[in-house]
């Protein structure tokens, strides 16, 4: 869990420019870590390459925060 | 009514300087910008230098997600442009209407770094691997789009791409703008950034580069007999541009007036010039201006270095300004800055601009041996002091594409 979520975090932090305090389990990308769509499908092929996973956009459209993707990892991996 | 159209701000981003004052120590000290290229191994490169902008930080301007999703041209535009509205004490939404103010920063080519290396990920791991921010980094008029979305111009927006005319065009444009109405304030110029492998080989294979690699400094040579062809450059030049009533109403430092913008297409070749479109071009922006050609001190080239280039254009002053062309001074700033292609122009209207303030012509450097079938006086190799009033600037592109802007000395 605590692995796979720091590795989030510091994918997160690296792309979208946010503070490590901010990237909590909780914080949504559109709405606390100010991401935009490009952004997030940016995100997402980011979390492929270092988790070595495929993610549908279907998928991806339901992920809205950070611990959604810690989960959905941990459950594909 | 046409409104007068005045310059009250500048910024440049070169390989001589990241500041108007650097920038301009290093012109009259007539040093040359150029030197070997590091970013890149360039050994089977048959032109292996440039005039590139060292240790340019993006985040000195932005912060770190911005810079990440701009090319370089695109913050190089940022760069010159914040420079040019901070010289300008133009505050948006304070002293100057949000939807009055607007942008066009054009671009020769556009992010082709970008495209670079969006198209080695494609190659290498597949189309479901390039960024989704490929395209709006890499698009010519991306630069114009950055820069009001980070100061909220919401005025007139657009980006003219005529290669390396696109400065002028841009400058040129933005001045009928202002003149009809259509803006107060117009922050416009040119960026580019190609000192990239394709960008490179692209033009070698051109044969349009100097290959003077033991020599870079004296690789650009405009109008010397042994010159072999333009040096590549990159970097930004932007102008904050201003109708005189608006400039006026806020108390604004004015650098100079725009008098005079004249276009025209060769018609001819996609990349050989003929003398006779750059000769309508200035007679339009001589006619456009309401002047004699007479009254011309100070011509900035175009003057690229190319062996047919400096003839044509020599040709074309002469076939536009008469008798006169044997008594006005011509330079060519490229010989310092190199040609920095869509920026050229925006560049060099930001020397123009601080030639007629501050009352001394910059040299043409490395004219050790004059080319006699360019016969002119290109102001060799040391800066001029002169109380010149009224500056041309030329500007020429591959596809024929011409402009010319004229500048006058401001009189209160």
């Amino acid at each position: 869990m605590s692995d796979v979520f720091e590795r989030v975090k510091r994918i997160v932090v690296d792309r979208l420019g946010a503070d490590e305090a901010e990237v909590t389990l909780e914080a949504s990308f559109k709405d606390d870590l100010g991401a935009d769509s490009l952004d997030v499908v940016e995100l997402v092929m980011e979390l492929e390459d270092e988790f070595d996973l495929e993610i549908s956009d279907e998928d991806a459209e339901k992920i809205t925060t950070v611990g959604e993707v810690v989960n959905y990892i941990q459950s594909h991996t | 009514m046409k409104h007068r159209v005045v310059i009250t701000g500048m910024g440049a981003v070169t390989s001589l300087g990241k500041d108007l004052n650097t920038f301009w120590d290093n012109l009259m000290a007539g040093k040359s910008g150029v030197s070997l290229i590091e970013a890149f191994d360039v050994s089977e490169y048959p032109t292996r230098i440039a005039a590139s902008v060292k240790d340019f930080n993006p985040e000195d301007y932005m912060d770190r997600k911005e810079a990440r999703k701009m090319d370089r041209f695109v913050q190089f535009a940022v760069a010159a442009g914040s420079m040019a509205l901070k010289d300008s004490g133009i505050e948006i939404g304070t002293n100057t209407d949000a939807e009055r103010i607007g942008v066009s920063i054009g671009s020769g080519i556009g992010g082709l770094g970008t495209w670079e290396d969006q198209h080695n990920i494609l190659l290498e791991k597949g189309p479901k691997r390039v960024s989704p921010f490929f395209i709006p980094m890499m698009i010519a008029n991306m630069a114009s789009g950055q820069m009001s979305i980070m100061f909220g111009a919401k005025g007139p927006n657009t980006t003219p791409v005529t290669a390396c005319a696109t400065g002028s065009h841009s400058i040129g444009d933005s001045f009928r703008l202002i003149q009809r109405g259509d803006a107060d304030v117009m922050i416009c110029g040119g960026a580019e950034a190609t000192i990239r492998p394709t960008g490179m080989a692209g033009f070698c294979s051109m044969r349009a580069m100097s290959t003077r690699n033991d020599e870079p400094e004296k690789a650009s040579r405009p109008f010397d007999v042994d010159r072999d062809g333009f040096v590549m450059g990159e970097g930004a030049g932007i102008l904050v541009l201003e109708s005189l009533e608006h400039a006026q109403a806020r108390g604004a430092r004015i650098y100079a007036e725009v008098i005079g913008y004249g276009l025209s297409g060769d018609a001819h070749h996609m990349t050989e010039p003929d003398p006779d479109g750059a000769a309508r071009c200035m007679k339009m922006a001589i006619r456009d201006a309401g002047i004699k050609p007479e009254e011309i001190d100070y011509i900035n080239a175009h003057g690229t270095s190319t062996p047919v280039g400096d003839r044509s254009e020599t040709l074309a002053v002469k076939k536009s300004l008469g008798d006169h062309a044997y008594k006005v001074a011509v330079s060519s700033t490229k010989s310092m800055t190199g040609h920095l292609l869509g920026a050229a122009g925006g560049v060099e209207a930001v020397i123009c601009g601080l030639a007629l303030t501050r009352g001394v012509i910059p040299p043409t450097i490395n004219l050790d041996n004059q080319d006699p079938e360019c016969d002119l006086d290109y102001v060799p190799n040391k800066p001029r002091p002169a109380d010149i009033k009224i500056a041309m600037s030329n500007s020429f592109g591959f596809g024929g594409h011409n402009a010319t802007i004229i500048l006058k000395k401001y009189d209160a």
